[in-house]
């Protein structure tokens, strides 16, 4: 009946997708952190009015009596709006753990704050559901598990209409379900589950964006493994997500990226990836990486490099995984694109955000450990050397360079003769001359590979002063074996 | 592992009923939105020719709830009259709540097939269970999907009329207030709701269950503040 009404009337149009976007790049920054702390972060949904314009929210800790009296006027004023207001005064006050606190002892006060929340006045049911979300909220598991009388309600709602009621309650299950392994043991019995599949075929995107919040908080539960994430994977769910990061003019990035870090931690739990490769991840994510290299490509701002870090990481994980090998899950991602858009996503990298380069050659490693197909495409393409100017980076990055120029080497003299002659060689004596032994032991299996199908080599490396350069590991005693062994094939070569 | 400090994600919007004229914004202060710090937002601009809407109540014949904003009209419209039942006028949260509550409530067959198979079903979206009687099932969602026994949605028929705010057995402690009985809307009847679907059960506006509401046209609104 209604079109979505803008939140705030009287702003300026642009208002509502610049929160959105700053929203998003505070979830990119927090990720970021979780990611390198396994930090766990709540998400708060807090609507100001106009009385709290003072920027702090000036509403005080509220005592025992207060909650009392604005409770009972709630439930029983007379005066609509008197209802509305004590609620407003309520929720203001749940902002503190003091009153939180002194809320959930106050005996009766969950179960008046539940029979608002399934009032038929549709405000004091809104501002029930804002108290709760305050509450959710808390850092205090006790406080989390006083809610849990509402949660059926609010798994109840979620097959409801009304879209920011729905929003607001993904966000409060998601809070709860942080804090506490009592309200997911209830949740699941419950019907969690099969609530987010009703809800995940919502239209909204604020909606998809929240429910990708509850689910990803529900993936990461360290039960989840055995209890949570089988379920999941019987439902109708993984199709719905993959749905959602289908590439193409329906995409909405937020709600992608959501998704993308869902299925992240339903790969990485390693419960049934053969059945995700069954309901079309792997071409989904190649897809998705291909239409991120051309947005980057287009230098466009679309938010899309957000989803960067968890494609590439749901697509290196499905690769290594066993059960995803014995389906040919490999055979999916012969398409040398995949190739070419890694490269393109380097470069991108290189000038927005290193800390995914390594990401990134890890994909590639996993793509041509086990492809013979991917390594002659590599070649062809004339990846090499691109490749090859990565290598001063970093020492990680050096590492995971040499190990793919390892897996395309150990693929046979056809594929070496394309190594060398060429620019390798005077990179490995640069690389032999650095101090890192991971480094320099790449680089030694590497030159072992290249001597053993290409002898040829063997003779430039030593009019290059190879010699000397590997007397300077010689004493090392995790290179020593490697050393010795290429010693002896220079000098008999 | 370690907990992230609180984060604020502050989204601006109206509250609930804006009792503020437009006059008593001309003088403040006009900030553009720039962050002092990542989680600052600051608070909405306040223009002055700021749209909004005299008082108006909700068009569902019945249903006498005044509202200022149209996003509170929304909201209500969605959970109170988006899946509402045309016989007796309960509202209900879902459309499934909705369906089980017409088979179970208004459809003659149910009965009759209830009494040869078991044919209350769990009224959890997934969960395949049926049940003899509405109290087995009840115990059922109890039990196995750990429901609170006096969940709102899942009253056992009563004989009484709607929305007459009679006892009901099934409201165990008085804490629950005057709410009555979940959703209840108005105490006239409504007609077939505006809504997208249609069901045999839907009762065309013209006619009237005889329950004594007057249906004639209504010159003045009557500002019903008994609900």
């Amino acid at each position: 009946m209604w079109t979505r009404q803008p939140r705030r009337p009287g702003l300026m149009a642009c208002g509502v997708e610049e929160l959105r976007r700053r929203r998003r790049e505070r979830e990119a920054a927090l990720r970021k952190a979780r990611r390198e702390q396994q930090l766990v972060s709540k998400r708060l949904l807090r609507e100001d009015d106009p009385e709290e314009a003072g920027g702090e929210s000036s509403a005080a800790v509220l005592g025992e009596a207060e909650v009392q009296e604005f409770l009972r006027l709630a439930q029983r004023g007379t005066e609509e709006k008197e209802r509305e207001k004590a609620l407003v005064n309520l929720r203001r006050g749940l902002q503190h753990p003091e009153t939180q606190q002194i809320f959930i002892r106050l005996e009766g006060s969950m179960r008046t704050l539940v029979g608002l929340l399934t009032s038929n006045r549709a405000l004091l049911q809104l501002e029930a559901a804002r108290c709760l979300h305050e509450l959710s909220h808390s850092e205090q598991s006790v406080v989390a598990e006083a809610c849990l009388p509402a949660t059926s309600y609010l798994l109840t709602y979620l097959s409801g209409h009304s879209s920011d009621f729905i929003e607001l309650c993904l966000y409060t299950l998601g809070n709860l379900i942080v804090e506490s392994e009592v309200v997911r043991q209830q949740l699941l019995p419950q019907g969690i589950v099969s609530a987010l599949v009703a809800c995940i075929q919502s239209p909204h995107v604020a909606v998809l964006e929240a429910l990708g919040y509850a689910l990803s908080q529900l993936l990461q539960a360290k039960e989840a493994p055995e209890k949570i994430i089988p379920s999941i994977l019987d439902s109708l769910l993984p199709q719905h997500m993959l749905r959602l990061m289908q590439p193409g003019p329906k995409l909405n990035p937020g709600v992608a990226v959501e998704f993308a870090w869902c299925l992240h931690y339903i790969i990485c739990s390693q419960v049934n990836n053969a059945l995700l490769i069954t309901h079309g991840a792997l071409s989904t994510l190649g897809l998705l990486l291909l239409d991120l290299a051309g947005a980057v490509q287009r230098t466009e701002e679309a938010g899309l490099e957000l989803l960067a870090c968890p494609v590439l990481r749901c697509l290196s994980n499905l690769l290594t995984d066993v059960a995803v090998e014995a389906v040919g899950g490999q055979m999916q991602l012969k398409d040398e694109r995949i190739l070419a858009a890694l490269f393109i996503l380097f470069q991108f990298f290189l000038q927005k955000q290193p800390s995914l380069l390594p990401e990134g050659l890890w994909l590639l490693n996993n793509l041509t450990a086990s492809s013979p197909t991917l390594c002659t495409s590599l070649l062809s393409l004339d990846l090499i050397e691109p490749l090859l100017q990565l290598l001063p980076l970093s020492n990680v990055v050096s590492v995971l360079v040499l190990t793919v120029l390892c897996n395309v080497a150990e693929k046979g003299p056809a594929y070496c003769r394309q190594l060398w002659p060429g620019p390798l060689l005077p990179c490995l004596l640069n690389t032999l001359a650095l101090s890192d032994t991971e480094v320099v032991g790449q680089s030694l299996e590497l030159l072992q590979l290249l001597f053993l199908y290409r002898p040829e080599a063997v003779q430039a490396f030593l009019q290059q002063s190879g010699l000397q350069a590997l007397e300077r590991h010689q004493e090392e005693v995790q290179l020593q074996d490697r050393v010795h062994a290429l010693q002896q094939i220079a000098l008999r070569g | 592992m370690g907990r992230a400090p609180a984060l604020t994600s502050a989204v601006q919007g109206q509250p609930g009923s804006c009792s503020k004229t437009p006059s008593q914004y001309k003088n403040e202060k006009v900030q553009f939105p720039g962050p002092k710090e990542p989680q600052d937002v600051p608070p909405p601009l306040r223009l002055a020719s700021f749209p909004r809407v005299p008082e108006f109540t909700c068009q569902v014949p019945g249903c006498c709830q005044v509202f200022a904003a149209l996003e509170d009209y929304q909201h209500h419209y969605n959970m109170l009259h988006g899946n509402a039942c045309s016989l007796c006028s309960r509202a209900f949260p879902s459309g499934h709540l909705l369906d089980a509550h017409i088979l179970e409530w208004h459809d003659s067959l149910f009965q009759i097939l209830a009494e040869r198979q078991d044919m209350y079903q769990c009224l959890i979206e997934g969960c395949p269970e049926k049940f003899k009687t509405s109290r087995d099932r009840k115990d059922h969602m109890v039990r196995f999907h750990l429901y609170p026994a006096d969940f709102r949605f899942d009253k056992p028929k009563t004989s009484r009329g709607p929305a007459t705010r009679g006892s009901d057995a099934d409201l165990s402690t008085a804490a629950l207030g005057d709410e009555g009985d979940a959703m209840e809307v108005c105490s006239e009847p409504a007609a077939a709701p505006p809504a997208p679907r249609t069901y045999i059960h839907r009762v065309p506006s013209t006619i009237c269950f005889g329950q004594g509401a007057s249906r004639g046209f209504k010159s003045t609104q009557k500002r019903n503040k008994h609900h």
